[in-house]
C-alpha cells in the first residue's frame, strides 16, 4: 500500500536503530502512549533492535483496557434488557466484566451487534424503530468525533430510540497523571499520532514543560516509530524537553478544526475512572446538558451490583509502565486471549494480547 | 471512487489496496478523489501530506545512507 510500505522498510529501521545505539549514552525509558505502537512494536520486534540502555514502557492507551468495570457491567445488563440492541467494537465483547463478557450476553440470548463505524449503529436504529439501540461509544480523542457525529445524526434526523453509553477517555491528562507519580521511570515520550490527527498538539507543549520531558508526536509503522525513538533519545542526550512532530505527513499542529468543533459541541469533560488506575481529573468525556436524552445511562434506570475486581490482573501497573505483561505470574496460563482475566489481554490495543501473540513467554 | 450524500453526510467510497469502503468525509471535506486519507471507523480523519510524506522519507534516506 502506497505511504504505508515505505513505512515498514526493514533497511530503514534497522539503520534508524544503529543511529539511536550511537546516540544513547545514558539509560533512558521511553513510553509509547498507544496500543497501536505497541503491538508495532512488538508485532515487528523493534524492542530486540534497540540497545540494552533504550527501555520501551508500555502506556495506558489502550481504550478497551481502561473502560471501567462498572460500565462493562452497565453495558451487559442494558444488553440484557429486553427489545435492545447494543452495538459495540468487536473487541469489548470479550472484555470481562464482574461476572461475564459481552460474548457470554449474546449467548445469553441479548442482541449485540459487532460494528465496524459507529454510523452503522445510527443505521441499526432507523432500521429498528420499535427497539432502543445503544453504542457503547469506547475511545480516545481519535474515536470521539465519530461516536459524536452519530449523536449529531441521531438529533437531526430524529431518530429517538438511539443512545449512547460513553467510556470516552482523553490522553494528556494521563501523560500527566504518570508523571506525578514519584515512582514514576518515564524519561520521554511517543505521543499518539492518531489522537493528535484530531487534537493537533498545541497543548503538547505546556504538557511537556510540566512534566519536564520530550514528546514525539508518532505514526504506528516501524520506521515511524524508530524515528519517533531516534528524536526522543536525541532530546535526552542533549538534555532537551518540548514536542516535536516525527508524524508530520499526517498530523497538523492545529489538528482536525471539523473533529474538534463536532467534539465541544456534542461532549463535556468529565472526570473518569481509569480501569486499574483509578479517577483522573478531568480526562473523559460525557455527552454536553444539550444532548442529554442520548445518554443511556440517563435513559436506562439500570442498578448494577457494586463491582467484583479481584481477578488478580495486573492491568493498572501495566498500563503506567510499572510492569510488563511477562512479569504477570498468570500471563500466558491461567490469563489467555480464550481466558483472560483483564482487558489488555483480548483489546487489539493491549499489551499482553501484543505479548502472547507475538513474543515468547518470558521475553520482553 | 466518488462522493455522494448519506442522510445528510457527505461520504465516499474509498479504495483500500483493492476494497472498497463507504467513509464518512465530514472531518475532511475538502479533500479530492485521488487524495491519500487516514481512516479511523470509517471517517477520513486526516489528509495525507503526499509531500511531506516522500520528503521525509528522502530525509532519511540521505542522513541514513
Amino acid at each position: 500500500m502506497k505511504f504505508v510500505n515505505e513505512y515498514r522498510d526493514p533497511s530503514l529501521v534497522r539503520l534508524l536503530a544503529e543511529k539511536i545505539k550511537k546516540t544513547a549514552k545514558k539509560n533512558w525509558t521511553i513510553m509509547e502512549v498507544c496500543g497501536g505502537q505497541t503491538h508495532s512494536i512488538v508485532r515487528s520486534g523493534l524492542n530486540k533492535l534497540l540497545p540494552d540502555n533504550i527501555q520501551l514502557i508500555h502506556g495506558p492507551g489502550c481504550p478497551v483496557c481502561v473502560t471501567p468495570i462498572d460500565l462493562i457491567d452497565m453495558a451487559i445488563a442494558i444488553a440484557l434488557t429486553p427489545n435492545t440492541i447494543l452495538c459495540s467494537f468487536g473487541d469489548m465483547l470479550r472484555v470481562p466484566g464482574s461476572s461475564f463478557d459481552l460474548i457470554k450476553a449474546k449467548a445469553l440470548g441479548a442482541d449485540v451487534r459487532i460494528i465496524l463505524s459507529p454510523i452503522d449503529a445510527v443505521h441499526i436504529a432507523k432500521k429498528n424503530p420499535n427497539k432502543e439501540v445503544v453504542l457503547f461509544a469506547v475511545g480516545f480523542e481519535t474515536t470521539a468525533p465519530t461516536n459524536g457525529m452519530t449523536i449529531k445524526m441521531a438529533n437531526d434526523l430524529k431518530v429517538v430510540n438511539f443512545s449512547l453509553l460513553s467510556s470516552h477517555v482523553l490522553v494528556p491528562p494521563a501523560i500527566k497523571y504518570i508523571m506525578s507519580d514519584p515512582e514514576s521511570k518515564v524519561d520521554g515520550f511517543l505521543a499518539a499520532g492518531h489522537v493528535c490527527t484530531v487534537t493537533g498538539y498545541k497543548q503538547y507543549h505546556e504538557l511537556a514543560k510540566a512534566t519536564d520531558t520530550p514528546i514525539i508526536i508518532t505514526g504506528f509503522e516501524p520506521v515511524d516509530i524508530m524515528q519517533g525513538i531516534s528524536l526522543c533519545v536525541d532530546m535526552l542526550e542533549k538534555q532537551e524537553t518540548g514536542v516535536k512532530n516525527q508524524y508530520s505527513r499526517v498530523v497538523k499542529e492545529s489538528g482536525n478544526r471539523q473533529a474538534q468543533e463536532l467534539i465541544s459541541d456534542v461532549f463535556t469533560v468529565v472526570d473518569r475512572h481509569w480501569r486499574g488506575i483509578g479517577s483522573i481529573p478531568s480526562s473523559g468525556l460525557d455527552l454536553s446538558s444539550k444532548y442529554k436524552t442520548f445518554d443511556a445511562t440517563y435513559r436506562f434506570t439500570i442498578k448494577t451490583d457494586a463491582p467484583s475486581l479481584d481477578s488478580g490482573c495486573l492491568s493498572g501497573m501495566i498500563m503506567q509502565g510499572k510492569c510488563k505483561p511477562s512479569d504477570c505470574p498468570h500471563f500466558g496460563k491461567k490469563c489467555t486471549p480464550q481466558t483472560p482475566l483483564g482487558a489488555p489481554m483480548v483489546s487489539t490495543e493491549g499489551a499482553c494480547s501484543a505479548y502472547y501473540l507475538y513474543c515468547d513467554k518470558g521475553s520482553s | 471512487m466518488k462522493t455522494f450524500s448519506e442522510d445528510g453526510i457527505l461520504m465516499a467510497d474509498v479504495d483500500f489496496s483493492g476494497v472498497t469502503k463507504k467513509v464518512c468525509l465530514s472531518f475532511t471535506p475538502e479533500v479530492d478523489i485521488g487524495t491519500y486519507v487516514v481512516v479511523h471507523v470509517g471517517f477520513a480523519i486526516s489528509i495525507l501530506d503526499e509531500q511531506n510524506a516522500k520528503e521525509t522519507l528522502n530525509l532519511f534516506k540521505e542522513e541514513l545512507l
